[in-house]
């Protein structure tokens, strides 16, 4: 069957690409555009580690399939920084080491940016709740969200 | 000292390329022309293969090769090894054979039948399912119990009664006669519950030969390259060590399950030259759950005999531990030297006995996971000494420091052959105490109840053996391979510094920890030093990250190659400053004639090393590049205490932990902000194990938690903040005063979150739960006392 040729927008710029009917959205961020930051760690929509926004709206690019992203706008963790100025989310995660192996970052990073453009002033119940979609072996999620909440602080005193 | 130097918390070097997306980890990486393979499994516990026909999957659209056990069988190759001999009462273990591809009998739901290589991973699985396996279902037994009883279906015919080991440790007789004398006897039965590491990067690997120059690559998911270059190169599929390069680059959490050697590493290897195309392969998460080595699953009795005063007599401990089907890499270790050598805690208890029997299931090997053995160890003792505690109606606290190892009695020497370097655990306990505002408990209590909840505080004063380990010392024990580390030092003409370490990065910041050493051993800045980790074609040897080994070890090697390049760099310096080198001093980069202010810096001695124009060159070698081999004196000893505090809903029976403080002693501490999270990670490793995680068989041995739907992952929203601290007392027998900090809070916690749930639920008339102290688990328990 022939592939599927589609238009999106990814991390701000005009994109095309063929894929298949099957391929998910993270196939083809991984597979078919090179853009492997955002990382499979279960393919059923139960870890976080490929979240991605797509029209600003949180999703687990392992449930999407790529022909949804045909005329809309993907986000992922390689578009985050400013080419080299890093989002504050980057900057206070790199501050408080809230992260080990990586692995679960990128997610979370999605994750927490996501949260802070829907709730810029969010509790430490409602930060744990938020990012109870995404697991993290390593940190115990202390430093993750301290991390967060700082960093919707200095975002709100900024603004 | 320099500002980046040790004791400072440096953020992390690795950090950027992780928060970037930049990260490469195995599964990120392509290699050119490669192929996909996927492995077909057993869906049975247990089963006879009558035969194997991939004729129809052959056939199929892009499938490259498919090769079975009976290829794998023919070609006379080896099975994957178990890396240490525990020796029984009756003799060595059973050990039976490991084949990475089965011909004949699958012993446990995952095990691996054959492998299908195509040209895309969709098509490697699409073929897999054509794969017809005329399998002759057998029964099967999957729990402890079951595969002790008489009559038990045997998962090996050399290990009747499926017993692997039956080994002892102490004078049985010794103890029994002071049990006979206590005044006071504890008795307590219970599971340390079977756990699923659940590393968030599943396994991957990446196999490639050369034709050319006749070497093979194998990419991998791994915390020790050289282990498994060692392991698959010598002892299965016979490949020499120069011809054969394992490279572990970014590597997604292990906890341990990455230190084994796993069947998939050494089939992809071996089918990459039949195929002369790499092959990829990478776990899907469902395979991880059936494949990954599990952790824990102990069932234990266990009595402590007391006198008047509440000192500690004797401890017996009787436990049964799950191997799972075949032996996997260090699992028979594990309930042995890293469990009964630590039933002694933080206690002078005198006498201590402890057998365990190992038993072969139709489930998946068990093995290493985060403390391995130890944090079973503190389950036993800890759970004791506070139900203890709470029949002589003493203070847990109190009980505990009737019968603490005092801070003056270092070494000392417990019942169960180890020698406790240093510690001060009434220090740990009172600093734990006063995070939790233990004193203020009953006043929370009161008002809890009032609020119609039931609360609880438990404490935990572990011990742990780490720095693993004295490589005479585990050769004795049973071990087949040295466990000492490598670390080179490479000094550029410039400056600059690399070091090439066989210790693993998989989490642990290595690559910040090690450049702060060196940054203040040198005076170089940290920017100019580059860690190298994870490739055996770069660092000269390695047996790798775990056990909280990398820093008391492998950073002790590093200590030594700077040392050697100290000395070097100062024959140089005396050279160029015309001096004698008994005269030359180092600090801040700067080396100095005693007395005078003549100086020449770090650099300048690089540079001259590397250019020898007015150099020493009759007696001394140009460059400045050193390597130390690091073999510890003895193990190391992290200890402290954590305390948990619990607020339980009778309505519900959730558990919610309220606070969680904790005091450490890791020795000397290198960057607090690493070990910090290094803690932090480990108590919620604890907290899963004591109220969420528990890995369930069915009694035919199907997996019944072989999702995350299904096997519960703690998550942001079960847990709190912690208040973590640290106390110091410097390890006495290696050059940075260092414990290791990895696996701690995974060891501590179970028992602090089991005393304190116990502890809530006693004055309901509830006395014996088992982890996990689900919301189930727990109702029931309030409903039926």
């Amino acid at each position: 069957m022939a592939k599927h040729h589609i238009s999106t927008t990814i991390n701000g710029e005009p994109v095309e690409f063929l894929c298949n009917t099957e391929q998910t959205m993270l196939d083809v961020l991984r597979d078919e555009l090179h853009l492997t930051g955002t990382k499979e760690g279960c393919a059923t929509g139960d870890c976080g580690a490929c979240s991605i926004t797509v029209d600003g709206r949180l999703v687990c690019a392992c449930l999407m399939l790529g022909v949804e992203a045909e005329g809309h706008a993907v986000e992922t963790i390689e578009g985050m920084a400013d080419g080299d100025k890093l989002h504050p989310l980057q900057q206070k995660f790199l501050e408080y080491a809230a992260l080990q192996c990586g692995i679960c970052t990128p997610g979370f990073l999605i994750a927490s940016k996501a949260l802070l453009e829907h709730n810029p002033d969010p509790t430490e119940e409602e930060a744990r709740y938020w990012l109870a979609g995404n697991l993290c072996r390593c940190t115990g999620y202390d430093k993750i969200i301290r991390a967060v909440l700082d960093t919707a602080a200095d975002m709100r005193g900024a603004s | 000292m320099p500002k980046d130097g040790i004791g400072a918390s440096v953020k992390r070097k690795e950090d950027y390329r992780f928060i970037t997306g930049q990260g490469a980890y195995t599964d990120d990486i392509d290699r050119p022309g490669q192929s996909y393979a996927v492995f077909v499994r057993s869906p049975h516990a247990h089963a006879r293969i009558a035969s194997v026909n991939t004729a129809a999957a052959t056939a199929m659209p892009g499938v490259v090769k498919i090769l079975t056990g009976a290829d794998y069988a023919a070609d006379g190759l080896g099975g994957l090894p178990c890396g240490w001999q525990v020796t029984g009462k009756d003799g060595p273990m059973v050990e039976p054979a490991h084949p990475p591809l089965v011909a004949d009998c699958v012993r446990h739901v995952g095990d691996q039948v054959a492998v299908v290589i195509a040209n895309s991973a969709a098509e490697a699985r699409d073929a897999a399912e054509a794969v017809v396996v005329d399998y002759q279902p057998l029964p099967a037994t999957a729990s402890i119990e079951t595969a002790m009883a008489a009559g038990a279906p045997q998962v090996h015919d050399e290990a009747p009664g499926n017993l692997c080991y039956d080994w002892e440790i102490g004078d049985k007789a010794d103890v029994d006669a002071v049990f006979a004398g206590a005044h006071h006897v504890t008795r307590i039965e219970l599971v340390n519950n079977r756990l699923v590491p659940n590393a968030i990067e599943p396994r991957a690997a990446i196999a490639e030969y050369d034709r050319a120059t006749r070497e093979y690559t194998l990419y991998t998911t791994s915390q020790n390259p050289h282990v498994i270059r060692l392991l698959m190169g010598a002892f299965v599929l016979q490949l020499p060590e120069h011809r054969l390069r394992v490279v572990a680059p970014d590597v997604g959490g292990g906890f341990g399950s990455k230190i084994f050697h796993y069947a998939e590493e050494a089939v992809l290897t071996w089918a990459a030259a039949k195929v002369a195309r790499p092959i990829k392969w990478t776990a899907e998460r469902s395979e991880s759950f059936v494949t990954d080595a599990h952790g824990r699953d102990h069932v234990t009795i266990a009595e402590l005999a007391l006198d008047v005063d509440g000192k500690f007599l004797g401890l017996k401990v009787d436990t049964k531990a799950n191997m799972g089907a075949y032996l996997s890499t260090f699992a028979p270790c594990v309930p042995t030297y890293l469990y009964a050598t630590l039933l002694a805690g933080q206690y002078t208890t005198p006498k201590i006995w402890c057998g365990v029997q190992a038993v072969f299931t139709h489930t998946v090997p068990v093995d290493a996971y985060r403390g391995a053995g130890r944090p079973e160890a503190t389950f036993v003792i800890e759970r004791i000494v506070e139900t203890a505690a709470r029949e002589m109606g003493l203070d847990p606290a109190e009980l505990r420091r009737r019968n603490f190892v005092p801070s003056d009695a270092f070494p000392y020497q417990t019942p169960v052959a180890l020698v406790y370097d240093s510690g001060d655990y009434e220090g740990t306990l009172a600093a734990a105490l006063a995070a939790a505002d233990y004193d203020g408990f009953a006043a929370r209590q009161a008002e809890a109840e009032a609020r119609g909840k039931l609360r609880g505080i438990g404490l935990s004063a572990y011990i742990e053996a780490c720095g693993i380990a004295p490589s005479a010392v585990a050769g004795s024990l049973g071990a087949r391979a040295g466990l000492y580390e490598c670390g080179e030092v490479r000094v550029h003409p410039t400056g600059s510094v690399t070091f090439f370490t066989g210790a693993h990065s998989h989490g642990q910041g290595h690559e910040t920890t090690f450049a702060q050493i060196i940054a203040e051993r040198l005076g170089v800045d940290i920017d100019a030093v580059e860690v190298v980790h994870g490739d055996t074609a770069k660092i000269p040897f390695g047996m790798g990250t775990y056990g909280s080994r990398s820093l008391a070890v492998g950073g002790s090697a590093l200590s030594r190659a700077l040392d050697k390049i100290e000395t070097k760099a100062k024959r140089i310096a005396a050279h160029l400053m015309e001096a004698s080198e008994t005269d030359i001093e180092f600090s801040d980069g700067q080396f100095t004639v005693a007395g005078t202010d003549k100086s020449v810096g770090f650099g300048d001695v690089a540079l001259t090393a590397y250019v020898p124009h007015n150099y020493p060159i009759e007696e001394l070698e140009p460059g400045l590049d050193e390597t130390a081999f690091y073999d510890p004196a003895n193990f190391t000893f992290p200890a402290g205490c954590h305390v948990c505090e619990v607020e339980v809903d009778p309505e519900t029976g959730r558990v919610e932990i309220v606070n969680f403080a904790a005091s450490d002693d890791f020795g000397n501490v290198i960057n607090p902000m690493i070990v910090e999270g290094q803690v932090h990670g480990g108590i919620v490793q604890g907290v899963g194990q004591a109220l969420l995680e528990g890995c369930v068989y069915g009694e035919d041995g199907q997996l019944a938690t072989g999702s995350y739907m299904d096997y519960t992952m703690p998550r942001a929203d079960d847990v709190p903040s912690f208040a973590v601290s640290t106390r110091t007392t410097p390890c006495p027998h290696n050059p940075l005063g260092v414990k290791g900090c990895g696996e701690a809070g995974a060891i501590a916690a179970p028992a602090a979150v089991m005393n304190a749930v116990h502890h809530a639920l006693g004055s309901r008339g509830v006395s014996r739960i088992d982890m996990p102290a689900t919301p189930v688990r727990v109702w029931r328990a309030l409903n039926a006392a």
